[in-house]
């Protein structure tokens, strides 16, 4: 075990070394890349075995990371915002091979327009796909849940790929202390890729991928999906368990900071978590019972673990850093779903607010409002129009380089 | 390797099972069983969207050994994750060499002309160790049959149903593979089933990437009656318009040269797809084109000394 300062991307690099994965196909794109060329010069180095190769495309990539997969062996690969959407097609499609690989995906905002930074719109494009998704807040906890998610991934009674997400810049370019575990206590964590009988051999022959007629045949094969899917939040329950047991450090699906006695919360997922930690102690601070609950797991989402966490509260507000156009912020839609279905508790009232887009940053002073919106909506009894983080300053500045290029916005004219 | 001189040498029996979907007299078909008889079954086809998708449907397939079906512009990519990944498992004494499998991608002409192209060359720049079979229909089959980057110029197809055809020209795909260097490239038809052979032994007992081009005539989508497609096969070769040739050692030779080539018109009426050449008026100028451009090609190739 050693104590480091290590980038999101070199954590995620490490992660990938000690789960000694077999095989990486590449292809570079801001910020992910330093993770292909780290793992790319522990190779050249011979400091770990395996194989990188950069492929054409990562569609091509994400296809040959899932035929290598069912080939039987352990693969690792990386990819961003325009990468992931590339590779959409094949996202389902090796998901619905069932190929128990590790994708790391460094968040980063779509185009258009156009950008490098951070928000969480491409992965959640790929909400859908059958990938299960961990969402990480710091750099230790990237290099750990990329151990957590081949276990989680080639789990007999789960057997999916997974995603395991960090924010482009500020996770993926922020130095952080990170302890690197010793490879023979991962060892032990994370025994080799057992394939089963999922595998290309000459003396079992194999087909994958093929072709159903029929609404009955397809349905049968989505829903074994979705049930194995439903299985992994009590298989990541216990993974999450024996690697608190061994490695002293406790990733729950649902992270909860000084919620249990709180009245109001903040929901986030990601990084910018981190930022609502402080505000909820600075809110503590002035007496407000402010608290923090950040799903780490988005697939499966850990509902039973939200409900709980949400029951009895007086108010959440729901922060997305990504925008559904014409719905808004799709944290907080699934959230309105998980607590408006089933048993009969209390739930809080959600108050939605969509920050932190491309890079944006979310200030301690905006937590404040959104809190005090959240306490007066509570106490009006209305949830409130969902809100957009905007300064007048940004506005201003938006203005004056509409000026720069020659308009000055539609509605002034 | 067997040398094979005569049909006599061909296996005798085929290997890839019977009651597929195709429709009958389909080319690709018999391209394929052919190229399976040679290869047998320690292999895995890696296929892309298109008519052969629908050979293995669940819970069936003609085939005794693998199939992968990845999506309509991946094969190739599929091709190196399973090779890839095999070439690890051997490196770690994983499987034995008896367990190995030929990697052998299977398209249509639309994904080997357009869709899989950047996937199919970038398996070339990285010299993967693969078999393409492309089945070259001439266009979108699958879907209907609309005109492909591999339909010849003045062809009827579902979205060129003008008087004059399709106003493109059919892409000249062996060359844009011959530019690599790969180990192997040829073009063969199924209604010559010899040179088919040794091209497909060749190709089987080198290494790299070896790309092979199987003219597949269509009755569904060439509209002609399917007890004719080997007539139309052998046509195409008589009349020039599909070259059979091989490229290798930075060398393209022409494995069969028509001594008399027989007019082209003469592989053109045949087909309902060119009807519109001949009736109601007889389009000359395109036709003498398109005889043109054959001419042209065979006058080149054999300048070169091919
Ligand atoms: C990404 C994508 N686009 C379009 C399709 C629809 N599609 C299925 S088969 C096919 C035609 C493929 O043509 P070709 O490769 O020539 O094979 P053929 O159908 O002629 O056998 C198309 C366009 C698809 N499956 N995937
Ligand atoms: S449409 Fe043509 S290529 Fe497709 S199965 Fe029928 S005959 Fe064969
Ligand atoms: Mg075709």
């Amino acid at each position: 075990m050693t104590r480091t300062l290590l980038t999101g991307n070199g954590a995620a690099a490490w992660g990938a070394r000690l789960a000694r994965i077999d095989y990486l196909p590449a292809f570079p794109i801001t910020p992910q890349t330093e993770i292909i060329e780290t793992v790319a010069a522990w190779l050249e180095a011979g400091e770990m075995a395996g194989r990188l190769v950069t492929m054409d495309s990562e569609h091509s990539m994400i296809t040959a990371a899932g035929a290598a997969a069912t080939t039987g062996v352990r693969v690792f690969t990386a990819t961003s915002s325009q990468g992931l959407l590339y590779g959409m097609e094949m996202l389902y499609a090796i998901a619905g091979w069932r190929a128990p690989l590790v994708l790391v995906n460094v968040s980063r905002g779509l185009a258009s327009p156009i950008t490098l930074e951070p928000d969480h719109n491409d992965v959640l494009a790929a909400r859908d796909c059958g990938f299960l998704q961990i969402h990480c807040a710091t750099c230790q906890e990237v290099l750990d849940s990329v151990l957590i998610a081949y276990r989680l991934a080639e789990h007999p009674h789960v057997r999916l790929p997974v995603l395991v997400n960090l924010d482009g810049f500020y996770l993926s370019f922020t130095r952080e202390p990170v302890t690197i575990p010793a490879q023979a206590e991962v060892d032990r964590f994370l025994p080799p890729f057992a394939a089963g009988n999922i595998a290309f051999r000459a003396h079992a022959p194999m087909s994958q991928g093929v072709a159903v007629l029929g609404g009955a045949a397809y349905s049968y094969f989505r829903y074994q999906m979705h049930l194995a899917a439903g299985k992994a939040l009590s298989v990541y329950d216990e993974i999450a368990h024996d690697f608190a047991a061994l490695f002293g450090r406790c990733h729950e699906a649902v992270e909860c900071y000084r919620a249990d006695d709180a009245d109001y919360l903040f929901v986030m997922m990601g990084s910018f978590a981190t930022k609502a930690r402080e505000a909820v102690d600075r809110l503590r601070d002035q007496g407000l019972a402010m608290g923090l609950v950040r799903p780490r797991l988005i697939r499966p989402f850990p509902v039973d673990h939200l409900r709980e966490a949400l029951a009895g509260k007086k108010g959440a507000a729901v922060i997305d850093q990504n925008l559904s156009p014409g719905r808004g912020g799709i944290l907080h839609t699934e959230l309105a779903a998980a607590i408006g279905c089933g048993r009969n508790r209390p739930m809080p009232l959600l108050a939605s607010f969509i920050g932190g887009l491309g890079g944006r940053d979310i200030t301690p002073e905006e937590f404040y409002q959104m809190a005090r919106d959240l306490v007066e909506a509570v106490a009006a009894g209305r949830s409130p129009v969902p809100r957009l983080l905007y300064t007048d300053e940004e506005l201003r500045g938006v203005r004056k380089l509409q000026g720069v290029a020659g308009s000055t916005g539609g509605e002034r004219r | 390797m067997t040398e094979i001189k005569s049909l006599r040498d061909l296996p005798a029996r085929h290997l890839l099972g019977a009651g597929t979907p195709m429709c009958g007299g389909c080319g690709g078909l018999e391209a394929l069983h052919q190229v399976y008889d040679l290869l047998g079954e320690k292999t895995v086809f890696v296929n892309a969207a298109g008519c052969m998708t629908l050979l293995a449907v669940y819970p069936f397939t003609p085939f005794r050994g693998s199939w992968l079906y990845t999506a309509m512009a991946s094969a190739p990519a599929g091709a190196q994750g399973v090779r890839d990944a095999l070439d690890i498992l051997r490196g770690q004494g994983r499987i034995t060499p008896e367990e190995d499998l030929q990697v052998v991608v299977l398209t249509g002409d639309g994904s080997a002309y357009g869709m899989g192209l950047a996937a199919t060359s970038g398996a070339m720049d990285r010299g993967l160790d693969f078999l393409y079979l492309c089945y070259d229909n001439e266009g979108y089959g699958n879907t209907g049959q609309q005109y492909s980057a591999a339909t010849p110029h003045g062809a009827h197809t579902a979205t060129s149903r003008g008087a004059l055809g399709y106003p493109g020209y059919k892409k000249d795909l062996f060359s844009i593979w011959a530019a690599h260097r790969p180990a192997y490239v040829a073009t063969v038809s199924p209604a010559h089933p010899v040179d088919l052979a040794r091209k497909i032994e060749t190709a089987r007992t080198r290494q790299g990437p070896r790309l092979v081009i199987a003219l597949s005539p269509c009755p569904t989508g060439w509209d002609y009656d399917p007890a004719e497609t080997v007539a139309i096969g052998k046509l195409a070769v008589e009349c020039g318009a599909w070259p059979l040739k091989e490229y290798r050692d930075g060398r393209v030779e022409h494995t069969r040269v028509p001594k008399k080539r027989r007019p082209v018109v003469e592989y053109l009426e045949r087909q309902g797809r060119f009807r519109h050449l001949f009736h109601p008026v007889r389009q000359d100028a395109l036709l003498a084109e398109i005889q043109a451009r054959v001419d042209g090609y065979w006058a080149g190739a054999t300048a070169t000394g091919d």
